[in-house]
């Protein structure tokens, strides 16, 4: 086990707190830059995914993660950043221009829903994103001058700097990840400086951020905005990637799967924000393999288990019809957030930490380290 | 003119008059405690003058300025913090990202500075820092600091939200009940340190008690209220002896 002596207040400051983060995380640099060369495309354009989900991740992060405000609103404001960007290019805007644009604009509309959701908390304020979402999905499936309506906006390839950036190509890939890294490292900035000590003030209690001299209402709204703004970065990109959006992609499924990307991950870190974007893009390829995949194994095993070649057909055919039902995915998201939340409440990140504990402390760790004990100093909240 | 007035302070619930017409002044310097009885508006009148509820009616002046409609979280930004009855304490963050917090009425960086974290941002958390070392010192925090609030006593809790209110460096602090749930030692170190801060800090401070023993130890004047109103107002034993504050607490 290591022990940090420190001898600087800079020692609590520098983002990497020992030379092990560096080396570590210069290595998973590495190994994400050499990857296009060595990984299958498939597995690259799911990679791509993967900085994408991160990154609104990271922006969700900000706001539900680390000041206390429940967004399932995220779809729209993705939907927004990807609308721009298609928008903006149909004038042969240069790319940089209408990212920037993208985001910005994104940020404003984040700010604006911020307004009104000062007064919400909890389940109203969820209620009040949801509703957001609602009317974004709507303007764009009926703002047909501008939207094309439920036809959806052809997504044309990136132009950088004179040179043609398809979306399959290694450039897209690096293009994702910069953007992920430039986040996340922000992000971090963000969270060691005043306006990130104020998000978490006010999420844990906003009576005492209040008298502390935060104002409340200012930094939610800017936290809406970083958060909607960091979202709208990503629906540029989610929007070359498909090449086509239309209006049936930023459903309220696609904020529950953001919502599921940092539960799963782990809601008090932003690595959380990357384990749960890897986990919700490769557990589609999974729920595929099921679809197509099970109805068959299924049946086998039947047969070999002494069914007659009938039943086991019958059995196929019940199975396919379970799998191909409408809504399964979402009834299986829906048992991952359940067990997340009942047995693994700190995320994919907090079983992580405590893998690594048990290494670091072995052969001393006890089980009852991370047992969750009551506490029951619970304060009066004036709220 | 006085350091800090309430003016014919007023909170009414419907009908109920948690505070009804209370005046006093603090003066600068001084230690001044409000003592009553459960339920007397005690800590309604720290809840009005740090803008938790607006008043019904009355004023509040603080260095002949009027305070009374100021928002909120400008009361600290004038240079008076509180603690709170039953410990607000940022629960699911270290003890020096609290005291951090208290130092945010100084920071003056900009959203974009810090999303760099620009030489000036790196230079104003360390300058935050070393005020946050002095006040961990002050009141014997070192061992808790990297500790998560949510895993320690509330002893210490109790003390470290005294420390986040130093932290933003008051004029004027308010405590509400700094030695409930504390036992005798820490109600000690407690008294010490609220004299500390008078005599070294420079600080005024007016607080609520219950623990007599405490308030008079470190009070300069006592207020004691009941239903709302003031009963008696003057030294430590004047105002025990005073016969309506001997009726309100016994019964006549």
């Amino acid at each position: 086990m290591r022990f940090l002596f420190k001898t600087d207040y800079e020692d609590d400051i520098r983002l990497f707190p020992h030379s092990g983060y560096v080396y570590s995380y210069g290595l998973l640099l590495a190994v994400l830059l050499i990857a296009p060369y060595v990984l299958s495309s498939y597995l690259m354009s799911q990679l791509v995914f993967v900085c994408i989900y991160a990154t609104v991740g990271v922006g969700l992060l900000i706001l539900t993660g680390f000041t206390g405000q429940a967004s399932l609103g995220h779809a729209a404001f993705l939907a927004i950043g990807a609308y721009t960007a298609a928008y903006l290019q149909q004038f042969n805007v240069p790319f940089p221009v209408y990212f920037l644009a993208a985001g910005l604009l994104t940020g404003l509309v984040g700010a604006l829903v911020g307004f009104p959701a000062l007064r919400l908390q909890g389940i109203y304020l969820v209620i009040a994103t949801i509703s957001f979402a609602f009317i974004v999905e709507e303007i764009m499936a009926r703002w047909e001058s501008v939207t094309h309506g439920n036809e959806g906006m052809r997504v044309k390839t990136m132009q950088l700097f004179g040179t043609t950036v398809s979306r399959d190509g290694p450039t897209f890939y690096y293009l994702c990840l910069a953007v992920l890294v430039l986040t996340i490292v922000g992000t971090l900035n963000l969270l060691r400086s005043p306006t990130g000590r104020a998000f978490v003030a006010i999420r844990d209690s906003e009576t005492a951020a209040r008298s502390m001299g935060i104002n409340v209402a200012l930094y939610k709204v800017k936290s809406f905005a970083i958060s909607a703004g960091i979202t709208g970065f990503a629906g540029v990109l989610f929007a070359h990637k498909l090449s086509f959006i239309s209006p049936e992609m930023f459903t309220l499924q696609l904020s529950i799967e953001f919502i599921i990307v940092i539960l799963i991950g782990g809601t008090f870190s932003l690595h959380g924000a990357v384990l749960g974007a890897i986990f919700l893009v490769m557990i589609d390829p999974f729920l595929t393999y099921l679809k197509d995949d099970m109805p068959g194994v299924i049946a086998g095993v039947a047969a070999t288990l002494g069914a007659g070649t009938e039943r086991a057909g019958h059995i196929q055919d019940a199975v396919a019809a379970f799998a191909s039902a409408n809504g399964l995915k979402g009834a299986i998201y829906g048992v991952i957030i359940v067990v997340f939340v009942l047995f693994e409440p700190l995320g994919l990140y907090g079983r992580w930490l405590k893998i690594k504990l048990f290494f670091q402390l072995f052969p001393l760790y006890k089980r009852a380290t991370f047992k969750r004990q009551k506490i029951y100093v619970k304060s009066e909240r004036n709220r | 003119m006085s350091y800090f007035r309430a003016e014919n302070l007023s909170l009414h619930f419907g009908g109920l008059k948690a505070v009804d017409a209370v005046s006093f002044a603090v003066e600068k310097g001084e230690i001044l405690s409000i003592i009553g009885p459960n339920g007397a508006g005690k800590s309604s009148i720290f809840n009005l003058i740090s803008r938790i509820y607006p008043p019904t009616s009355g004023k509040i002046f603080f260095e002949d300025q009027d305070i009374t409609q100021q928002p909120a979280y400008d009361i600290a930004r004038l240079g008076i913090a509180r603690t709170f009855q039953n410990i607000e304490l940022f629960e699911n963050a270290t003890v020096l990202s609290n005291l951090l917090v208290g130092r945010h009425r100084h920071s003056n960086t900009q959203l974009w500075q810090e999303l760099l974290f620009l030489p000036s941002v790196r230079a104003g958390e360390k300058a935050h820092r070393r005020r946050v070392e002095q006040v961990i010192e002050f009141l014997d925090l070192e061992p808790y600091r990297d500790k998560l609030i949510s895993g320690l006593p509330y002893g210490v809790r109790k003390v470290i939200e005294l420390a986040r209110a130093l932290c933003s460096e008051p004029k004027l602090i308010l405590l509400d009940e700094p030695s409930s749930g504390l036992n005798v030692e820490e109600t000690d170190d407690m008294s010490f340190w609220i004299r500390d801060m008078k005599s070294e800090l420079g600080i005024t401070v007016l607080m609520v008690e219950h623990d007599m023993t405490l308030v008079n130890r470190v009070s300069d004047r006592v207020i004691a209220l009941n239903y709302g109103r003031v009963l008696a107002m003057g030294s430590p034993s004047e105002v025990q002896h005073h016969p309506d504050v001997v009726a309100a607490y016994l019964g006549a």
